[in-house]
């Protein structure tokens, strides 16, 4: 606790030094430049090495300066690196209490930093960096966080969900935009309120503004109750592809807003460039990606710039949808795309980089949008006008919570899982808004006289929906689902039994894969089989030398691991043990005092693991996928298999003598290794690679095992399922080449 | 790779397999799995453990080797489709009008007592109608993380087998498991949505 404390103190330090260095330093104020002369030099003795006559040198004389600045030459790269240090300080600083992260949202917390920067730049008038400028905005700061969604999106829930997700996006904005928009022109009309001169285009402008989701802080929470598969993806799905109807509506209103009278030609027109919009930046970001993992078909020589394919096609496509005005959200198409061949065809230290750059980009971009969003709110100008704001609230809280219920009454007899009440009120008050709303606010033209009205008015939003619901939304959802009358009759049986059930029911359901939608799924797996894989990807052969070292290192020391007498990797008692544990099943029965009891399911609660959501983990916009607890099982299943093996080369191998027990392994005891390695793939007919041969696996009785430990097996390797495992390259032992592996370790 | 010996499965054996196992669908979903699954052709073939260890989400299941062993019937290596399919009926959701009516003089296989029991087979792997201590703290170490000494986990499975034991012989049998189980909603945990 101590040392937490002086890291907290050490923080607030080097905040206070970064808040004074900024205020110095900050923004739009004079710079500096001060020119290097003789005048700065005096009183500094001249400890250099040039001859001078003189102590001092006087005023005529142009020596040489021992020290000079030169600020303005420095400027601005200088105050972005202040600002992002100044963000991430917050960052670290919050998550050294983490009993704040889980009651406050992050991006609460980083606008409440932002208000008190704002504040203080406030109080001595500087002006902070116009970073939320919509050149800076979307050119800048949106790129990486579309790649991050795009790079981490969990392609098989998203396909299964897609209709529903596109039809909340584009529906349910459409319905909020001109929900609120109309709503909030019957408000204008009462006189009382004093916002007659805002007519029907621009509250309808304003209402596709606001309409925009960005439920970041709602997605942590989900995360961290463990909610259902269903409604995180749709709730992600809808949060990304809004942007993108959101921005088209937007250019269309505003340019409706501008011409004095609506044509019915024009609405016409609009829905065609809706079309084209997005039809054209899915097409783009596919085209993209297809050209990406070309590229990386070629670059197994240039291991080095690997990753830099990844990021520049990417940027290169958002900048293209720019350019012709279409969605660049949409560009989230590349990075799906682009990911699934890059990552069979870079070598594996690209492929970290590649998940580790886009993760600290994206994590910084959002840090900043949040953290300014904060600052700006104290140095703009506002317009307050009670009777619109509110109503804004309102409305926008009422039309989407109706939205929500008409769109899913529609769209679920559709679904295989139907929503329930409860999903709907989670997917309604998930509706916070964020960075886009403010960002497309700013990007106003002036000639909207009322503009200061709407960026107060869309801050007022954001600050409701983020702090309010944001703070709340995780109560509630606790308080919903707590089903279970939670009595201590709940003894440990109960658990550890409701757990075995929902691991079995997890993998039957990975084993029956999915149900609907099948037909196209076939089809496109045919396509891609015959016709992609063989062109953008690199002919699937042994990969090189050093990355063959690197995986035969991971399995040797993970080797070593289970070699040390550490009982807790044992994924069961060995034989031997048996024996001795069923010589002790006669002992005394020991009592339980409660304490230990609650101890115990205090034990179990923290280490079983929980069942498998791999969505969830993928999309944490803060962290990576955490890999350990599959390692784990994996090593488990690793040494059970030696154990076999090792059993079965000191005994006879005879069926009788191996306790039955002893069989349910993946591995018969005896038999080749070469299908104990289970990760093996069906090979798609990549490249007709023939030189794998299937042994398969024999059963017991006909197999010799004397040699079995000795051989060294080639070892299949395949590729890919579509969508099923893709960070495969996490776990190195399991994905072998022919020239990797040699098993001689256990002989 | 996932066909051996081709058993055509004719109309008359998916009518059985349909009365057998209730499962309405039960036709279509040769086609339905033939996607990610398991190998296709699916209608022919007979399945071995191999294509049920393909599947990599399996392969981190804590449980999965066990659950593909739940497939094979005793001793033997390979399963066809009715097999296949009867395993796969436990899973079924019990629907309403079923608890009603008198069923068939054997209960269907989606009914409570058989989800349990294919739960509770998945810990008693010696077939001895009994979960003993030792079958018990091998699934617990399967599910349970690094972070548990022996010592612990020894002291959770003997407190699990004293709550549930109720004629001392330190082991569970099948019918004190479901009596500790009979709180526990089994119907909806043990039940895949979408198997109709």
């Amino acid at each position: 606790m101590g040392r937490l404390c002086i890291l907290g103190v050490r923080g607030r330090t080097a905040w206070c030094t970064l808040l004074l260095l900024l205020c110095c330093s900050g923004g739009d104020c004079e710079s500096e430049t001060r020119t290097p002369g003789p005048t700065d030099i005096q009183g500094v003795k001249p400890f250099h090495n040039e001859p001078q006559p003189q102590p001092f040198p006087e005023e005529e004389k142009a020596n040489m300066p021992v020290f000079t600045m030169d600020y303005s030459r420095i400027q601005v790269p200088f105050e972005f690196t202040l600002w992002v240090l100044l963000a991430s300080f917050a960052k670290i600083g919050f998550h050294i209490y983490h009993k704040i992260t889980i009651w406050i949202p992050e991006s609460c917390l980083l606008i409440c930093i932002g208000l008190i920067v704002g504040g203080i730049m406030h109080s001595v008038k500087e002006k902070p960096p116009a970073v939320l400028s919509s050149d800076v905005f979307f050119l800048y700061m949106l790129p990486p966080i579309v790649l991050d969604s795009g790079y981490f999106m969990p392609t098989r829930p998203f396909f299964e969900n897609v209709g529903t997700v596109l039809w909340y996006a584009v529906v349910g904005s459409l319905w909020n935009s001109v929900g609120i928009g109309m709503s909030l022109f019957a408000i204008c009309q009462i006189e009382a309120f004093g916002v007659q001169d805002i007519n029907l285009q621009e509250n309808l402008l304003f209402a596709s503004i606001i309409s925009a989701v960005d439920p970041v802080a709602a997605l942590c929470v989900f995360e961290d109750i463990s909610v259902n598969e269903q409604i995180y993806i749709v709730i992600f799905g809808e949060g990304l592809f809004n942007d993108a109807v959101t921005v088209v509506l937007y250019n269309m209103f505003s340019y409706v807003a501008d011409i004095p009278a609506v044509e019915s030609v024009d609405v016409f027109l609009g829905v065609a460039r809706f079309c084209v919009v997005s039809l054209g930046g899915l097409l783009f970001g596919v085209l993209f990606g297809i050209v990406a993992a070309f590229t990386t078909r070629f670059t197994h020589n240039s291991r080095q710039i690997e990753p830099l394919f990844v990021f520049m096609y990417s940027y290169l496509a958002y900048l293209v949808a720019e350019l012709f005005a279409i969605s660049s959200v949409l560009i989230i198409t590349c990075a799906i795309t682009m990911k699934y061949y890059v990552e069979e065809n870079v070598s594996q230290r690209s492929c970290t980089t590649i998940r580790h750059v886009v993760k600290v980009l994206a994590s910084i971009s959002e840090t900043l949008i949040f953290f300014f969003l904060g600052v700006v709110t104290i140095t703009t100008e506002h317009e307050w006008n009670w009777a619109y704001i509110l109503f804004t609230l309102l409305f926008a809280f009422i039309w989407r919570g109706l939205g929500i219920l008409v769109l899913t009454q529609i769209i679920n007899p559709f679904r295989t899982i139907p929503f329930s009440f409860k999903d709907q009120f989670g997917l309604a008050y998930s509706g916070l808004r964020g960075a886009v709303c403010f960002a497309l606010v700013f990007t106003l033209p002036d000639t909207i006289n009322r503009r200061k009205l709407f960026v107060t008015a869309s801050i007022a939003i954001i600050f409701f929906t983020v702090f309010i619901q944001g703070i709340s939304i995780r109560p509630i959802v606790e308080y919903m689902n707590i089903r279970r009358s939670n009595n201590e009759k709940y003894n440990i049986n109960m658990e550890i039994h409701s757990r075995t059930m929902e691991h079995i029911v997890s993998g039957i359901e990975d084993l029956c894969g999915q149900w609907s939608h099948y037909y196209w799924k076939d089809k496109f797996k045919k396509f891609n089989d015959r016709i992609l894989r063989r062109i953008l990807l690199r002919d699937s052969r042994a990969e090189s030398s050093i990355v063959s070292l690197y995986k035969k290192l991971e399995l040797q020391s993970a080797i070593e691991m289970l070699d040390t007498p550490m009982g807790d990797l044992s994924a069961a008692p060995s034989v031997v043990s048996l024996h001795d544990e069923m010589k002790e099943a006669s002992r005394p029965k020991k009592k339980f005092p409660t304490a230990d009891v609650r101890n115990m399911h205090n034990i179990l609660a923290k280490n079983m693991y929980k069942i498998r959501q791999k969505t969830l983990a993928y999309t944490n916009k803060y962290k990576l996928p955490d890999e350990s607890r599959t390692r784990e099982i994996l090593i488990r299943r690793h040494s059970s298999i030696r154990r076999s093996l090792r059993a079965s080369s000191f005994r006879d191998p005879l069926s009788e003598n191996i306790p039955k027990s002893q069989r349910y392994y993946s591995l018969q005891p005896g038999s080749d290794l070469e299908s104990a390695f289970a990760l093996r793939r069906r090979s798609h007919g990549a490249g007709g690679s023939s030189t794998r041969s299937a042994i398969p696996l024999s059963p017991i009785k006909e197999r010799s095992p004397g040699p079995a430990p000795h051989r060294t097996p080639t070892v299949q390797q395949s590729e890919d399922e579509e969508g099923a495992m893709p960070h495969v390259w996490s776990w190195p032992w399991m994905r072998v080449g022919p020239d990797t592996m040699n098993y001689r370790i256990y002989g | 790779m996932g066909s051996r010996a081709s058993t055509l499965l004719r109309e008359e054996e998916i009518e059985e397999i349909k009365k057998e196992t209730g499962c309405k669908l039960c036709q279509n979903a040769p086609l339905y799995l033939s996607q990610t699954s398991i190998t296709n052709p699916v209608f022919n073939s007979v399945f071995s453990r191999e294509d049920f260890q393909r599947i990599p989400e399996l392969a981190i299941n804590p449980l999965g080797d066990r659950i593909i062993n739940a497939f094979f019937p005793e001793g033997e290596d390979q399963v066809n489709f009715r097999g296949f399919m009867r395993t796969l009926a436990h899973f079924r959701p019990i629907e309403d009008n079923e608890k009603n009516k008198n069923a068939a003089p054997s209960e269907p296989l989606n009914s409570r007592t058989n989800k349990l029991l294919f739960a509770f087979r998945l810990y008693d792997l010696d077939r001895d109608d009994k979960i003993s201590r030792d079958e018990l703290l091998q699934v617990l170490r399967m599910m349970v993380g690094v972070n548990i000494s022996d010592e612990q986990l020894g002291s959770i499975a003997d407190r699990t087998i004293q709550e549930a034991d109720t004629n001392g012989d330190n082991s569970i049998s099948f019918n004190e498991f479901m009596k500790v189980l009979e709180k526990v909603d089994v119907e909806q945990k043990m039940s895949i949505r979408f198997l109709h």
